[in-house]
């Protein structure tokens, strides 16, 4: 009876079955009526305490997660690299374990570099939940996504997705094609040649470099950032040549002949890869997502959660 | 294992037609009272006062379905499923008076439970609460109903089933003895 999660960890996607995800989404379902009743809280986790440790700079993930863990009854501690021992030379093994001797039962982790949540979880007897790692996974972010696309059409099986912008260095691209793969959709990569990996297609992805190619193919356009800080060289002439050929704005959208879903991660950079007018549009579910978000996080944390060891 | 039925179909109506008159008795016309049933099985009984209020009285009743999963007491100690039931709560319950049901009343846990997962609705007048089958003697908590269909004595390896027309084909209530007892 008690059918929980394949996985012990969230380390990403790729490690998710497909029954998973709909086990998380209909989890969601229920806590998305929790964050919208008069008390917005459940005690299901009261004796849980878990720590963020985000090694890398966060505002809505990280807001996210606290919100989750917090609605869910939760104690947290929080930890930011700027503040740490890290500076001092600690290894995060050994940052970790000592936040661990402190009796906390998971770690929800965000790191600059790929293949770190992984690592932590086989040195440290904590449930992990990667909130990020380089450019690898982003697992709830694909989670809020392909979940917010079940709600607005229904289902996500059989709808053409396209992610457009820098794939290249895009956690949250990799997580969302691994993530919309198993739940039966197409997923399409669009932008310059310098910012899709060459080993794309490899995954199964169409590649496109035509942004309005792109949306006349697609149900669901979900706009990536251009990601300046892991930008080493420059892949583009100028961002405004970028915004020339990849921005979306209204005139683009009119013109096709469907409705199209218009996703975004955020954080936004207005009128560089959307316009405020596509922005904060009906088609536009940005903020959806968001919502999505706590409630997402907070079946992910409960399911990991009814993993941990017997009290 | 052998089984005996403690309700046929006929003492069954019997009591549940009581348990309305009760009902309205103490809530006149339900201006300002809703009945929640808890989820899974605590609905059919909700549904069930619904349908024979309406029948016997001419008054629709408010009614909900709660779900308790995320407020119970044994997360991480039992294998009760993880996921919950639907929540169908298209009211808030500030001011109101609230009558809790469930289909059998045992160790109190559930009630406990469903009791802050309503408060979570706002923060009612009153909650009372009504079970179609009370097992006596088995409580783990002080908690008692205002309204019982019918009082079991019943050891804990025995079980108590309700079963429903609209689910099971039946109205009947059932109780299950292990032989070896």
């Amino acid at each position: 009876m008690n059918k929980g999660l394949s996985a012990d960890h969230l380390l990403g996607i790729k490690y998710l079955t497909k029954e998973d995800i709909h086990l998380i989404f209909e989890t969601a379902d229920s806590f998305k009526g929790v964050i919208n009743r008069p008390i917005k809280k459940v005690p299901a986790l009261r004796d849980v305490t878990i720590a963020n440790l985000f090694f890398e700079n966060s505002t809505r993930t990280k807001l996210s997660f606290e919100l989750a863990e917090k609605r869910l009854s939760a104690d947290i501690v929080n930890f930011s690299a700027g503040a740490s021992s890290v500076k001092k030379g600690e290894t995060l093994v050994d940052t970790v374990n000592n936040i661990l001797s402190m009796k906390v039962d998971m770690v929800v982790m965000r790191h600059p570099t790929p293949g770190a949540a992984l690592f932590l979880s086989r040195h440290v007897d904590a449930k992990i939940v990667n909130a990020g790692d380089g450019t690898h996974e982003h697992p709830t972010q694909a989670l809020l996504d392909t979940y917010s696309i079940r709600e607005r059409l229904g289902e996500v099986a059989g709808k053409k997705v396209a992610i457009i912008g820098d794939i290249k260095h895009s956690r949250v691209a990799l997580s969302n094609i691994f993530a919309l793969q198993k739940l039966g959709a197409e997923v399409m990569v669009c932008g310059p040649t310098t910012l899709i990996p060459r080993h794309m297609a490899q995954l199964g992805v169409k590649v496109e470099h035509d942004l309005k190619k792109a949306l006349s193919w697609c149900d669901v356009a979900n706009m990536l950032r251009i990601q300046s800080e892991r930008q080493d060289i420059n892949y583009f002439p100028s961002i405004r040549e970028y915004t020339m050929q990849y921005g979306l704005t209204k005139e683009i959208l009119n013109n096709l002949d469907k409705e199209i879903v218009v996703m975004h991660p955020g954080p936004i950079n207005r009128g560089v890869e959307i316009t405020s007018d596509v922005a904060d549009s009906d088609q536009a579910i940005i903020l959806d997502q968001v919502e999505n978000g706590v409630a997402i996080r907070m079946a992910v944390i409960y399911l990991l959660a009814a993993k941990i060891d017997r009290v | 294992m052998t089984t005996e039925t403690i309700l046929n179909s006929k003492q069954f109506e019997l009591t549940i037609n009581r348990l309305c008159y009760q009902l309205i008795e103490n809530h006149n016309d339900f201006s300002n009272s809703a009945i929640i049933g808890l989820q899974p099985r605590g609905i059919y009984l909700a549904n069930r006062l619904k349908e024979v209020i309406k029948e016997k009285a001419g008054i629709d009743v408010q009614t909900g379905g709660l779900d308790i999963t995320f407020f119970r007491d044994d997360f991480r100690r039992t294998d009760k499923p993880l996921i919950p039931s639907a929540t169908n709560m298209d009211f808030i319950v500030e001011g109101k008076k609230v009558i809790l049901v469930d289909d059998v009343l045992y160790t109190g846990r559930t009630v406990r439970a469903g009791l802050d997962a309503t408060m979570t609705f706002g923060r009612p007048s009153s909650i009372e609460l009504m079970a179609l089958i009370d097992r006596r003697f088995s409580r783990n908590l002080p908690i008692q109903a205002d309204y019982v269909g019918k009082s079991v004595d019943a050891i804990e390896s025995e079980r108590v089933t309700v079963s429903w027309n609209e689910v099971d084909g039946e109205d009947k209530v059932t109780l299950h003895k292990s032989d070896h007892e």
